[in-house]
């Protein structure tokens, strides 16, 4: 008997056009095993994730292919044996574990209604016997009372776990998980991680396992395949991707991945990928690669095998340069910077509820400072603070001399310039309505400056941020997502800022887009002087970017010292926990 | 330093992105059909809109092509007359009371405290009672004068259009870019002009075009129960309530203005959903 699942040549196409959103898509997992799709968004992973359910998206039809799981076809099936199907034979674990399950129902509901759809178990007693052992499973308690709880009172892992129990609840044969842990704090990430890895195991379930973040891929992925464009570029074992990969996309994922294992220069990539309908006829990735010929332009590349498990879809397989893990650590001998901005005891809070405890920092010239910490400990509401968007907060904030008021609108524009915020999600920090070159010269307005030197000031900021000056005319939704977020910077950098504060900048937005991102900051710092406060709950991007790290739990500062000796050599307990329970690349590897 | 050709401008790119639809040429030609005959009609009318032209409600009349109203009065002139007054006070109170509501509703949602407490409690109590008791209050007490006629609505308009709005804007409010206003110190006029309001223009076009409808509505209400500044005169309004008794005697007398109300509204409102798609960017190019 086969199982698993096996992909043979899936296409899907764009709905009434010609135009492939994934094509050539030959994908086998064995039972037990995991696959992870990987690739940046747009590349179609998610379109495939959901065909293996037998669905499409609106405005996306399959235009031919196969999808077996164990011996039954998906894609053949009518409407309602392809309903029949999901849940009972594969299922789906989606993103938010939040949205998908449903408000107003009971947990213990929602897991006995998933049994009986599918007819599962004999009578309501075996099926609620059958709920418990899968709560037990998902190490979530089985009593009656955490059963009669609603999906907001559980916290974000455990209503994916609750997630995972209901698509672990029929005995599927394939499961497809798309992010299940993106929006996780990664000790709760390492649990549900460690959750999937035990069931797909025990229970002999095929696991795809869509994601961007290649240190889970690592840590828990059999294989790998890495889609481009619409096609899987590269696919193997996940040792001989990560040490020894074929395809020059690849290699820059892996080089653009921050490691905690060690201090890596991320490296990014400019350029983004061709969307359906404006692919090329020779190689996707041509025009991003430096390896690039007249023949990777007029030829499409066919999958090369490279290896027993290895192949790739380059016409230059073998040539590309193996990655190396940069242990290169620059002599961290440089002279500290003065002293910018000092913060002596500050307490914050909403409402009267303190959530912020006695937090007392430096940021110095020229240096990074990483406010480190999980969801909920007050390092965003520091940082809103020093950017005079949160005004509940007392204590001292003392800008070169001089207190600092709480709101911005207190402050003077002097001052108010000096210190600039950048926003977590450039898809909301720049108004739409607006063009690019209108959003960036408002600071300048307001501070005073002719129109005609605003102007230039606006191109040349451009220019440091790398878009070109005509992008000035652009609205943002024409701009991709590590565009919109250069724009942030220029807007924030017109105004020739000494402190900048940056509040999660690059947690949406793709590996090497964030390393384009953080390639840019290193050199503003360097070159500008800036002080920079990188507030994020990535610690290996903390390694590539920060000199020094403030770890935050519960509103405190735990943990304070240099980026090597914090995350190298950590003094406690909890940035202990946090770092051993964030997965790396490197220590996978070994 | 000067690589950008030519200014931005994005007013008329936006015009021209608007008529580029389908929907929207539709909507104008639509739109226009009704407000031509509106303005050109009383000019084209084979009779005056009082004179008694044969027996009441009767069909087959030589010379008047709809036949005769339940005054026997001819349905065609009555009706080519009848949409000037509507139009105009239609048009003239929606942009009053739709201008006024939108302010109103953004400024509340951008103050939150005490203005935005009186707005909003303001907008309920008005809201608390029927658009036409207000109106049969104010013209019952001041007389019937156009102005008056246009005040009525425009106080039912403002506090719908105000709620609406400051939905919307409540939203907007929230997003990073108006923090990042905030932060560099514009001011509280500019927020709200500059970076709210452009944000909820799909909303006010849907809104404003939704507020037309009912203004016709309510001046065509009013014009049946009496209060228009010529009771005699021809009104689609009138029209379609004097004549409804006698449907199925003479179905033209209340089609006609029916058929012409419906396609303004259609008219109108295809225009402002095609505004409306293309200020919220949906068909924009992501790459020119």
């Amino acid at each position: 008997m086969t199982s698993g699942l096996r992909i043979k040549n899936l296409r899907l196409n764009v709905e009434g056009s010609g135009e492939d959103i994934v094509d050539e898509i030959n994908l086998t997992i064995e039972p037990g095993k995991v696959l992870a799709l990987v690739g940046e968004s747009g590349s179609g992973k998610t379109t495939v994730g959901l065909a293996v359910l037998g669905h499409a998206r609106r405005g996306v039809v399959v235009v031919h292919g196969e999808i077996h799981c164990g011996e039954r076809e998906i894609l053949s099936l009518d409407d309602e044996n392809k309903r029949k199907v999901r849940g009972d034979l594969v299922s789906y674990v989606p993103q938010d574990p939040a949205s998908s399950l449903n408000p107003a129902l009971r947990i213990g509901v929602q897991l006995v209604e998933t049994l009986e759809a599918h007819d599962f178990g004999g009578s309501d007693s075996a099926r609620r016997d059958r709920v418990r052992e899968m709560m037990s499973e998902v190490l979530l308690p089985t009593d009656e009372d955490y059963l009669r709880r609603y999906p907001h009172q559980l916290s974000g892992g455990q209503q994916q776990r609750v997630g995972l129990a209901m698509a672990f609840a029929c005995r599927p044969s394939v499961i497809v998980l798309d992010e299940p842990t993106t929006g996780l704090d990664v000790s709760t990430q390492e649990h549900v991680l460690a959750t999937i890895r035990q069931l797909t195991r025990e229970h002999g379930v095929a696991a795809l396992y869509i994601t961007h973040d290649l240190a889970v891929v690592a840590d828990l992925a059999d294989e790998v395949a890495v889609m481009y464009a619409g096609r899987v570029v590269e696919r193997g074992l996940v040792k001989d991707i990560f040490m020894r990969p074929s395809h020059p996309y690849t290699r820059h994922l892996v080089d653009a991945a921050p490691d905690i294992a060690g201090k890596k220069k991320v490296i990014g990539l400019s350029g983004r990928a061709p969307a359906p309908g404006k692919r090329p006829s020779g190689c996707a990735f041509a025009l991003r690669c430096e390896m690039v010929s007249d023949e990777c332009l007029s030829t499409f590349p066919v999958e090369v095998v490279v290896n027993d498990s290895q192949k790739a879809r380059c016409i230059k397989v073998g040539k590309v340069v193996r990655s190396i893990f940069t242990a290169s650590d620059e002599a961290s001998t440089r002279v500290q910077g003065s002293p910018i901005l000092d913060l002596r005891g500050v307490d914050a809070g909403y409402a009267g509820v303190k959530v912020v405890h006695d937090v007392s920092l430096t940021i110095r010239k020229g240096e990074c400072l990483a406010l480190v910490g999980e969801s909920g400990s007050g390092k965003t509401t520091v940082s809103r603070a020093i950017g005079g968007l949160h005004r509940e907060w007392s204590g001292s904030m003392n800008f070169k001399g001089v207190e600092l008021a709480k709101g911005s609108r207190q402050r003077s524009t002097e001052n108010r310039l000096a210190i600039q915020y950048v926003f977590q999600n450039p898809y909301g920090s720049l108004n739409p309505r607006r063009t690019i070159g209108d959003s960036i010269i408002r600071p300048l307005a307001i501070g005073g400056q002719s129109k005609s030197e605003a102007k230039r000031a606006v191109f040349e900021v451009l220019d440091q941020v790398n878009l070109p000056a005509a992008y000035a005319t652009k609205f943002p939704d024409q701009l991709s997502g590590g565009e919109r977020q250069r724009v942030a910077i220029a807007r924030a950098l017109v105004s020739k800022p000494e402190v900048l504060v940056c509040d999660e900048v690059t947690s949406a937005l793709d590996v090497l887009v964030q390393a384009a991102i953080i390639d840019l900051l290193d050199d503003l710092r360097k070159n500008l002087g800036l002080a920079m406060l990188f507030v994020t709950h990535n610690l290996p991007l903390v390694r590539s970017i920060a000199d020094e790290v403030a770890v935050m739990s519960e509103g405190r500062i735990v943990e304070f010292g240099s980026a090597e000796s914090v995350i190298g050599d950590p003094q406690q307990e909890y940035t202990r926990s946090l770092i051993s329970a964030t997965p790396s690349i490197e220590r996978s590897m070994r | 330093m000067n690589k950008v050709s030519r200014e931005p401008r994005p007013f008329l790119d936006f015009i021209g992105t608007v008529w580029a639809m389908r929907r929207a040429k539709i909507g104008v030609v639509i739109t226009g059909l009704i407000c031509v005959t509106a303005a050109v009609g009383p000019h084209l009318a084979p009779f005056t809109a009082t004179e008694f032209v044969d027996m009441p409600n009767s069909l087959h009349i030589s010379g008047a092509l709809f036949g005769t109203d339940y005054m026997g009065q001819d349905v065609w002139s009555r009706f080519l007359m009848g949409g000037g007054s509507i139009l105009f006070l239609g048009a003239v109170s929606t942009a009053i009371g739709v201008l006024g509501g939108a302010m109103l509703g953004v400024v509340a949602a951008y103050v939150k405290g005490s203005l935005n407490s009186i707005i909003m409690r303001t907008f309920d109590i008005v809201i608390a009672f029927p658009g036409i008791l207000w109106a049969l209050l104010l013209l019952s007490m001041m007389g019937t004068s156009n102005w008056l006629i246009i005040l009525a609505i425009v106080i039912s308009t403002v506090p719908r259009v105000g709620r609406i709005i400051y939905g919307a804007a409540v939203a907007v409010v929230e997003k990073d870019f108006v923090s990042a206003a905030t932060a560099i110190g514009e001011s509280r006029m500019r927020i709200v002009f500059r970076e709210v309001l452009p944000n909820v223009t799909s909303t006010l076009l849907v809104e404003t075009n939704l507020r037309f409808t009912y203004s016709i509505g309510g001046i065509a209400s009013l014009a049946f129960l009496g209060f228009t500044s010529d009771p005699t005169g021809a009104n689609w309004g009138t029209m379609v309530q004097e004549n409804s008794s006698a449907i199925i005697l003479q179905p033209w007398g209340t089609i006609l203005p029916v058929f012409a109300i419906a396609l303004l509204t259609i008219g109108t409102g295809l225009i402002g959903d095609a505004f409306s798609r293309v200020s919220a960017g949906i068909d924009r190019g992501r790459n020119d």
